[in-house]
């Protein structure tokens, strides 16, 4: 019964791993490694921060002003993630590297314009952030859900899905039936760009009160591990992100079970990392990656 | 091959204008946002040479100050270098420079209090955990196709609040420091204090000139470094002629280790008095990835990119007086580290070159 | 309609560093089977890629019917009518038969996949054209020769009039060709224009009505097939005369050296590749297996050199069982192997052709000295001496980048290496792939010394006559066993063609 009672912060954890998570899965399966999701989910969190907190200044209607903010959010993450679409793609880079890069990039952006609008090294801190429902779960629970269930029909029932997994596999393949590889490429990596701007929103504006350099700690690379250990399908990385945000909400459940409570609270901060790292080694399955997930596509290949 | 085309094929040229368009982008950026980009580089040039345009003042401290500065990253760039070579992205850096420190603390603290042998012993001691806290990461990716990017950022975190739990049990540990070092545990440099007026330069630069040398000597010089590069080259080439690609990658992850474990254990010893509980992480890690991207991951390169960062940090407090926001230097790094990505867009535009050449043999 | 289904002139086409199409004229008739030959790096692949859109010409005009034409992209070729059967199949493994041949045009319902209705017309064309396939099977989980099926439907699904077939037997079994070679004759008669891209002269005599030869880029000549015979077909590939037979004297073959006793092998999926597999090979004598390509060669070798475990049996070397040693432990106990696939498992490419003359005794005193010390002199100077010895055209001598070297001259390498370390036993697998004449003859006749030297050596090949005129003895493999093994002047092709397709053995030995 307690558990039952710990299901709406669980997934106020769970929900933004979960959507940067399936974003990732849809950049991947289209054959780009985007490892930049941390520095987007940081980008969107930021944007979301600030928009919502000067939107909130100016007298609007709460719910408008966080409307406002997710938006901003999510389309500022896309914008930063073209960053790395024409890097992967037009430009054949190191997925890697150029990945790695933007979240370089984004660590000093975000705090950067803290800096420059709030002349401080973080957000200036909002007065309300989202309200949970009459059942206690906050909006990116059902957000998150939405999200799984797109991206499953997407996918599996609709053409657009087909092609694209087609270019995962084997672009050569797609190419040679007249399917622009580089378009659906573009379309995906903006597509996890979005939602990982969307679910940086999510994490500050349901878990704290403003954007600081700790705000994502490593979400973002737990999210990677949630594709990988979900096996690239919906269903299960939706599992997985379960699984890891649940470890994460384990400073909260401990709470509320009395003979955790003496255990110092880093041991709690230690657990979600352990876990994905462990989960990572017993049930690395390198042999689900989609084949052409993370090789430059070059025209012409055979 | 013409001069012209040449000049593109190499790396370090490729460097050189990567930073320079690095600087450039960020130096618009700071115009955008109406500070006065002059004042960033009037900082960078202080913190260089220890001249003061402003004042026209000489201060030799911030030369002293680079040079302690470089020391990290340099180590931080080996680190990442060393691995990239054989094929892996470690960007465990932080994780292995965190447990360097922490367990370089612990021995200053609770190790016999014998000079020399005091510090050497807290050195060595971070070198080791660097060893292991790199070389697990090598064995599950050797063995377990763990890929190393995930893993060793989780053991990034792993070793921060690990570092947190050890460090509030040592002795005097308040929540943010420890007791005081025995002057034993310490590597400060009289000599040094001396000729720079006081900046935090150390016995620590000896031990990363040290290691510089024994990357370069290891990677190009012995078999154990043969077998690496081909690895990183060529895995399957590699296994398929016998060398012992798990055990290869293992060592070089360890070796990698050691290199970020130093420059742990040199920032605690050197840059502090009292060991700290840490509550964030230092960047050091994060920012070797990016050095040892600039520096191609050789010996040279990566002492170059390494003080050119050491550069660039000791102007951030410089720039912040001036109303530039350290982040800046964030900016610049990651930018520099997308254009080194852009390489390969060097390469499709020599084999446009190449191909127009091809056109006009042809008579077209 | 127009007597010219494809007319393509003039057309040049350039890549980094090389001048794939120079000026080359095609003209093919409607409802014409037309072979394209040439050499490996000819310039048919490129030239039909051109056709198919999937690159475009430099220069140069195409008509299709009469009708000029700009083929920006594989859909434009498509809405022509012509479709291609690549070499290289295009098929996303994990997806099933139907999904592959409909990608790109699925039937819908509103917006939806109607993949129930793809089912229905997949199988509907598989009738009509007579190419039995399963709708519902994953590609990863079907025959060759079945894909290639597949291949030619996705073609017919989009109403192809124009076929191309490139390099389509490459990866068959002789029946399996005859078989292709009737659905060919059946397309023509259904009134489709087949195009042949190939460098094997019989089935071009078998097959075509016309062929055109390229060579190194250039267009030689356009023949009537039925007026020229193979050996002048070749000459005008080559440019020169071409001698099929190789000299091999008669040698009596020594005491076993190498020994596969009841091997079996699984693949990285589990699943048993090689079963209870026995063969000898003796000092002197050159046995061949003989086989389709995915009946276990790949995982046979990669036990016997150890890059696969073994599952059951023991290999031995010298009567000294290998099974439990570590590659690098079998290089030492004096196992070569020169690997199909050179630049993969070969050589480093990055590396020069000094450090990779010793990639595999690199830690061998000569090359490295105490305390791990590398002698960088002593590896050039070994370099230099295999450079001279197998006449290795390398730009930078011992300092060239292995990466920047020809195809033959790569395997000139490799093969080098593998010899001067004086293996017991030296395993070649498809030594010729991909090379041109001259590197081809150079690296048979190499086999051939090696073989009057003693030394023991196992070739593995998927081309027939190559076997037939190097090997001793041929073993023929089906489906992981040993059909049988043949003293290669005892038993023709078509036996052994047999034998691959699984039917009755032929014992002589």
């Amino acid at each position: 019964m307690m558990i039952l009672n710990m299901l709406p912060s669980v997934l106020m954890i769970v929900a933004p791993i979960l959507i940067t998570a399936i974003g990732g899965m849809v950049s991947e399966k289209s054959g780009v490694v985007n490892i930049a999701l941390e520095g987007l989910m940081m980008i969107g969190a930021m944007s979301a921060a600030a928009a919502h907190v000067l939107v909130e200044a100016s007298g609007m209607n709460h719910t408008l002003s966080l409307v406002l903010a997710m938006v901003i959010g999510t389309g500022i993450g896309g914008l930063f993630s073209l960053l790395h679409a024409v890097a992967a793609i037009n430009l054949n880079a190191d997925q890697t590297i150029s990945g790695t890069g933007i979240n370089l990039l984004a660590s000093g952006v975000t705090i950067f314009a803290s800096q420059i609008l709030f002349n401080a090294d973080r957000t200036k801190e909002f007065r309300m952030g989202m309200q949970t429902d009459a059942l206690g779960f906050y909006p990116t629970a059902y957000i998150a859900l939405i999200v799984v269930l797109l991206s499953w029909f997407v996918l599996y029932k609709l053409p657009f899905g087909m092609h694209l997994r087609a270019c995962g596999e084997h672009p050569g393949a797609a190419e040679s039936v007249g399917i622009n590889v580089k378009r659906i490429r573009y379309i995906a990596v903006l597509a996890s760009g979005m939602l990982a701007g969307l679910a940086g929103g999510c994490v500050v504006l349901t878990q704290t009160i403003q954007y600081t350099s700790n705000t994502i700690n490593g979400r973002g690379f737990i999210a990677l591990a949630a594709v990988s250990f979900g096996r690239w399908r919906p269903a299960g990385v939706a599992g997985a992100a379960l699984l890891f945000g649940t470890a994460q909400a384990f400073a909260i459940i401990a709470n509320n079970i009395p003979a955790l409570r003496v255990l110092p609270t880093e041991v709690f901060n230690i657990l979600p990392y352990v876990v994905t790292l462990i989960a990572l080694v017993l049930f690395s399955g390198k042999n689900y990656a989609p084949a052409a997930a993370g090789k430059p596509y070059e025209k012409g290949a055979s | 091959m013409k001069k012209k085309d040449a000049w593109i094929q190499s790396d370090g040229a490729v460097s050189v204008l990567v930073v320079l368009l690095g600087f450039l982008v960020g130096t618009i950026l700071v115009a955008l946002v109406g500070k006065n980009p002059l004042n960033m580089y009037k900082a960078i040039l202080q913190a260089l040479s220890g001249y003061n345009i402003d004042n026209g003042k000489m201060n030799v401290r911030y030369i002293g100050e680079t040079l302690n500065y470089s020391v990290p990253f340099i180590l931080c760039g080996l680190s990442m270098g060393f691995a990239n070579r054989v094929g892996l992205f470690n960007i465990g850096g932080e994780g292995q420079y965190i447990m360097g420190m922490t367990v370089a603390q612990i021995i200053a603290l609770l190790g016999p209090q014998i000079p020399v042998l005091h510090w050497l012993l807290a050195l060595l001691g971070a070198m080791l955990i660097g060893a292991i806290w790199g070389g697990v990461v090598g064995i599950l990716k050797a063995k377990y196709e763990v890929s190393e990017v995930v893993s060793t950022i989780m053991l990034n975190y792993v070793a921060l609040y690990l570092s947190r739990i050890i460090c509030l049990q040592l002795p005097g540990a308040t929540t943010y420091r420890t007791a005081t070092y025995p002057e034993t545990a310490l590597i400060t440099n009289a000599f040094f204090q001396k000729i720079t007026k006081n900046s935090l330069l150390n016995n620590g630069i000896f031990f990363m000139i040290l290691a510089v040398m024994a990357f370069w000597f290891i990677m190009e010089k012995t078999s154990l470094g043969y077998g690496m590069r081909a690895t990183g080259f060529n895995k399957e080439a590699a296994r398929a002629s016998g060398i012992p690609v798990v055990r290869s990658i293992s060592i070089s992850m360890a070796i990698s280790g050691i290199f970020a474990g130093l420059a742990g254990g040199i920032i605690a010893l050197g840059s502090f008095k009292y060991g700290r509980v840490i509550a964030g992480m230092d960047n050091y890690g994060f920012d070797g990835i990016a050095v040892a991207l600039v520096g191609n991951s050789t010996a040279l390169g990566t002492t170059l990119a390494g003080m050119l960062f050491g550069l660039l940090k000791n102007a951030q407090a410089l720039m912040q007086a001036k109303q530039i926001p350290k982040e800046i230097t964030f900016i610049i790094q990651g930018l520099i580290v997308i254009f080194i990505a852009l390489r390969s867009a060097l390469r499709i535009y020599k084999e446009y070159l190449d191909k127009r050449r091809l056109q006009r043999e042809v008579g077209l | 309609m127009h007597e010219y289904a494809i007319e393509m002139r003039g057309i040049t086409k350039t890549f980094p560093g090389v001048i794939a199409n120079d000026k080359v004229d095609l003209n093919v008739k409607n409802q014409e089977i037309h072979a394209l030959l040439g050499e490996n790096g000819a310039g048919k692949s490129t030239l039909m890629s051109i056709l198919f859109g999937a690159y475009s010409a430099d220069s140069g005009t195409i008509l299709i019917n009469g009708k000029e034409v700009e083929i920006k992209n594989p859909n434009v070729a498509t809405a022509l009518g012509i479709g291609m059967v690549h070499q290289h199949f295009k098929l996303v493994q994990n997806y099933t038969v139907t999904e592959n041949i409909v990608l790109g045009m699925e039937p819908r319902r509103g917006q939806i996949l109607d993949l129930k209705k793809a089912r229905g017309e997949v199988a509907a064309l598989s009738a009509r054209y007579g190419l039995a396939v399963d709708p519902d099977a994953k590609i990863e989980d079907i025959s060759v020769s079945q894909q290639q099926r597949v291949e030619i439907l996705k073609t017919l699904y989009r109403s192809a009039n124009i076929i191309i077939f490139d390099e389509p037997t490459a990866v068959l079994t002789p029946q399996e060709i005859d078989e292709l070679i009737e659905i060919i004759i059946k397309l023509k008669d259904e009134g489709k224009t087949i195009v042949l891209i190939t460098h094997k002269l019989r089935e071009i005599k078998a097959v075509a009505d016309r062929c055109t030869v390229l060579r190194r880029g250039k267009y030689i000549g356009t023949v009537e097939v039925a007026d020229i015979s193979e050996g002048d077909l070749a000459e005008m590939m080559v440019g020169r005369t071409v001698r099929f037979e190789i000299d091999k004297p008669g040698q009596e073959p020594g005491d076993v050296v190498l020994k596969l006793e009841n091997v079996s092998v699984k693949d990285h999926l589990g699943l048993e590749k090689v079963s209870n597999l026995t063969l000898d090979v003796h000092s002197g004598e050159i046995v061949g297996i003989a086989g389709v390509d995915g009946n276990g060669q790949s995982e046979l070798l990669g036990a016997i050199t150890g890059l696969l475990p073994l599952s059951g049996g023991e290999i031995y070397i010298d009567d000294r069982p290998i099974g439990n040693l570590t590659i690098r432990e079998r290089i030492e106990a004096g196992l070569g192997y020169t690997p199909e696939d050179r630049q993969r498992y070969g050589l480093v490419a990055d590396f020069t052709i000094a450090e990779n003359a010793v990639l595999k005794n690199y830690y061998d005193p000569r090359y490295t000295g105490r305390f791990g010390i590398l002698n960088n002199q002593a590896m050039h100077d070994e370099a230099e001496a295999l450079i001279e010895q197998f006449d290795i055209r390398a730009g930078e001598g011992s300092h060239t980048k292995a990466g920047s070297l020809s195809g033959g001259n790569q395997q000139k390498v490799i093969v080098a290496r593998e010899i001067s370390l004086k293996p017991k036993v030296l395993i070649v697998a498809q030594p010729t792939r991909g090379l041109d004449v001259g590197a081809i003859e150079y690296i048979r006749k190499r086999i051939i010394e090696e073989r009057s030297r003693g030394q023991a050596i196992l070739l593995v090949s998927f081309e027939l006559d190559e076997i037939m005129n190097l090997c001793d003895r041929i073993a023929t493999i089906s489906k992981g066993t040993i059909v049988a093994v043949n003293r290669s002047d005892e038993v023709t092709e078509r036996d052994i063609g047999m034998m691959m397709a699984g039917s009755q053995a032929k014992e002589s030995v």
